[in-house]
């Protein structure tokens, strides 16, 4: 079957101080199916956001998409007119961000930023879609939903609005929904409702997730598949299990090893040693080989995507398949 | 709300009783205006009878005491010059300048605000890069100069436009009103014009500065996330936030138009407050300077109040009685 979201070579460029363009995201694959989660998972900086707003077509100016398709349902998003890509932003493609403290606008009320979205994109009477919005509301659990919608967003706390957001993004039932960070600014208690609710309708309504964080708990726990960024490229991706179990990128090796587990309780963890360069440093061929210990003279080229569409990594000398 | 409300009406008559001090003390340092006033012609009885008669002879406190009951009553004493009650003499010419200061207003606002809104949303244009020159020019330009141009250039070069007095006025709320007639709008557009150059850049560059401040937030961002038509980002989500410093910054510089109009106002002639001033000032008529200083202060003290409740009315987040 066709999958849902096919991105090809993706390269999402800013100029740079020097007029060189400072790739952000550096000819990045993969593959979704419908209904699928796929956790998108790298330090700060190493191109997650950059990659949901690729999706979106909400690149902040003067940046942009400069190779690569992005095939949405078998459509080239890149080649879209901008009508069309309004037309799907948040009907199909819908985004939650990371800061709930930000994203809604301070000076309207809830119920108007839930109702514009249905605006936008259907022909709704103003009645029927104060009762789509209050259905939302209630959706997410927020209580007392009626009253709720003439609040503004300064009389909610920040799970509170996170929790509309998540009701903005599934308002039109979207076949994909990126999820950039959601719950990193929340409190932990309130981070675990949050997930298993989004977890839930997601589930339900069939919606394709792509989880950004950088959190490997989070992704282990919910993602079907993972896909791991450094320096704006995609190093490793494949099935969750095999890529926690038997990670071949030594990126990805470290990073495993630097998340506390039950069995490394009292034990120093592994740090990978230095840190991501900017942008305008990453070194040419492997962007990982600064930092790498088993960097060679052949990593100065460009390591290709060893492997298939959906499971391959970006390593000369990876770890054995059969991790002891 | 409304104990916030009496509290700030509170607040006003105490600043306002403080201004009748420093006015009044300010006003008998200034001068004597018993030389000014009086013949020097006249002998010693006759100039005490005088003195006498205009309560010039009493001593500071007594003067203030009686400046103050008749301020209750509306009663600043009679113009030495004019020989009328000084309150009428300056309401008489309130509107005229009343008329020039929201004609200005108008201007900055219908002209200000789109190119101050079109260099902000485009800042990488060339028309852009002119605007702002244009707003520098506008600033730094002095008023009396534009005016004198102005007055070159369309009335006496082109011979366009008048350039002396109100023209032909329409009775209207008890006053004269140029802008009624076509005669007056001529008459009016070169002094609104000249007297809005400065507040045009000043709401232009307010605007273009609040664009660039609320442009690269969250909630634009999420806005245009949810698939919203662009105009309703700029227009809804842009603009409700950019009014807020505007309509605050806006509502102070109304009383400054209206104080500060003198000079447009000598230039061509326009028979408003700020030229009866002037004159008084030259011939130390005091009750009319105490009247139309006390006016200022009164007005200022309403705009505060006013623009307190248009900012509780436009921002959410701020209540009057400080939170809660
Ligand atoms: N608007 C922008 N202008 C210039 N550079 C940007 C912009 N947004 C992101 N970048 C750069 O792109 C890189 C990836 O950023 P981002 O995708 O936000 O990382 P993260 O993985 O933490 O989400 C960073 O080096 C960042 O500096
Ligand atoms: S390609 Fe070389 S430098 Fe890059 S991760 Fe593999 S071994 Fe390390
Ligand atoms: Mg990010």
């Amino acid at each position: 079957m066709k999958p849902l979201l096919d991105v090809r070579g993706l390269v999402t460029e800013f100029p740079g101080p020097s007029g060189k363009g400072l790739r952000a995201v550096d000819d990045i694959s993969f593959q979704l199916s419908r209904g699928e989660v796929l956790g998108l998972v790298g330090e700060s900086g190493s191109g997650k956001s950059v990659t949901g707003f690729s999706l979106m077509g909400l690149i902040d100016k003067p940046g942009k998409v400069t190779a690569g398709q992005i095939l949405f349902d078998g459509e080239d998003l890149v080649a879209a007119s901008p009508e069309r890509r309004r037309g799907l932003r948040g009907r199909r493609i819908a985004m939650v961000f990371q800061d709930p403290m930000m994203t809604l606008n301070p000076v309207l009320r809830i119920g108007t930023q839930i109702t514009e979205s249905l605006h936008a994109h259907e022909r709704i009477s103003r009645r029927a879609a104060r009762a789509r919005a209050r259905e939302a509301l209630a959706m997410v659990g927020i209580p007392s939903p009626d009253e709720r919608l003439d609040a503004y967003p300064h009389e909610f706390s920040g799970g509170m609005r996170q929790r509309v957001a998540i009701a903005i993004a599934m308002l039109h039932q979207p076949d994909l929904i990126i999820a950039d960070e959601p719950t990193t600014a929340l409190d932990v208690t309130i981070q675990a409702q949050i997930i298993s609710e989004f977890q839930k309708l997601t589930e339900e309504q069939g919606t394709a997730v792509i989880w950004i964080t950088h959190d490997l708990a989070i992704v282990s726990s919910l993602a079907d598949r993972i896909a791991v960024m450094y320096g704006g490229r995609i190093i490793e991706t494949g099935g969750i299990a095999s890529v926690l179990e038997t990670p071949r990128h030594p990126y990805t090796h470290g990073l495993i090893r630097s998340v506390p587990s039950e069995n490394s309780r009292g034990s120093r963890l592994a740090q990978i040693p230095g840190v991501t360069p900017s942008l305008a440093r990453m070194p040419d061929g492997c962007a990982f080989r600064t930092r790498c210990k088993r960097a060679t003279e052949e990593c100065h080229a460009r390591p290709e995507q060893f492997g298939t569409e959906l499971s391959y990594h970006r390593c000369f000398h990876p770890y054995e398949e059969v991790y002891a | 709300m409304l104990t916030a409300l009496i509290r700030r009406a509170i607040q006003a008559i105490f600043v306002i009783l403080a201004m009748t001090v420093i006015v009044f003390i300010g006003i008998n340092v200034i001068g004597n205006p018993v030389d000014i006033l009086i013949n020097p012609d006249l002998n010693q009885a006759e100039r005490a009878r005088v003195v006498e008669h205009l309560g010039l002879d009493l001593p500071l406190w007594q003067q203030y005491l009686h400046f103050l009951q008749g301020l209750l009553h509306g009663d600043f004493g009679d113009s030495f010059v004019y020989n009328r009650p000084a309150l009428g003499v300056i309401m008489e010419r309130f509107p005229a300048t009343l008329e020039l200061a929201l004609s200005a207003m108008f201007i900055a606002i219908v002209v200000g605000l789109p190119l101050g809104l079109y260099a902000g949303l485009y800042p990488e244009r060339l028309s852009s890069r002119l605007i702002m020159s244009g707003s520098i020019l506008g600033f730094s330009l002095p008023t009396f100069w534009v005016g004198l141009m102005f007055i070159l250039l369309f009335a006496v070069q082109l011979g366009w436009l008048p350039s002396n007095g109100r023209g032909e006025t329409v009775g209207f709320l008890g006053a004269g009103w140029s802008f009624l007639t076509r005669d007056g709008l001529a008459h009016l557009f070169l002094p609104a014009l000249n007297l809005a150059l400065f507040k045009t850049s000043l709401v232009l560059r307010l605007t273009r500065a609040g664009v660039q401040e609320v442009l690269p937030q969250d909630f634009i961002k999420f806005a245009r996330a949810k698939g919203l038509q662009e105009h309703r980002v700029v227009l809804v989500h842009l603009m409700k936030n950019l009014m807020i410093p505007v309509v605050t910054i806006l509502g102070l510089e109304f009383g400054s138009l209206i104080a500060f109009s003198v000079v447009t106002e000598s230039i061509f002639g326009w028979p408003g407050m700020g030229k009866l001033i002037i004159d008084s000032i030259n011939l130390l008529d005091r009750p009319v300077i105490v009247a139309y200083l006390m006016m200022m202060v009164v007005l200022f003290v309403m705009l505060n109040f006013i623009i307190d409740i248009a900012y509780t009315l436009l921002d959410p987040r701020v209540r009057l009685d400080g939170g809660n």
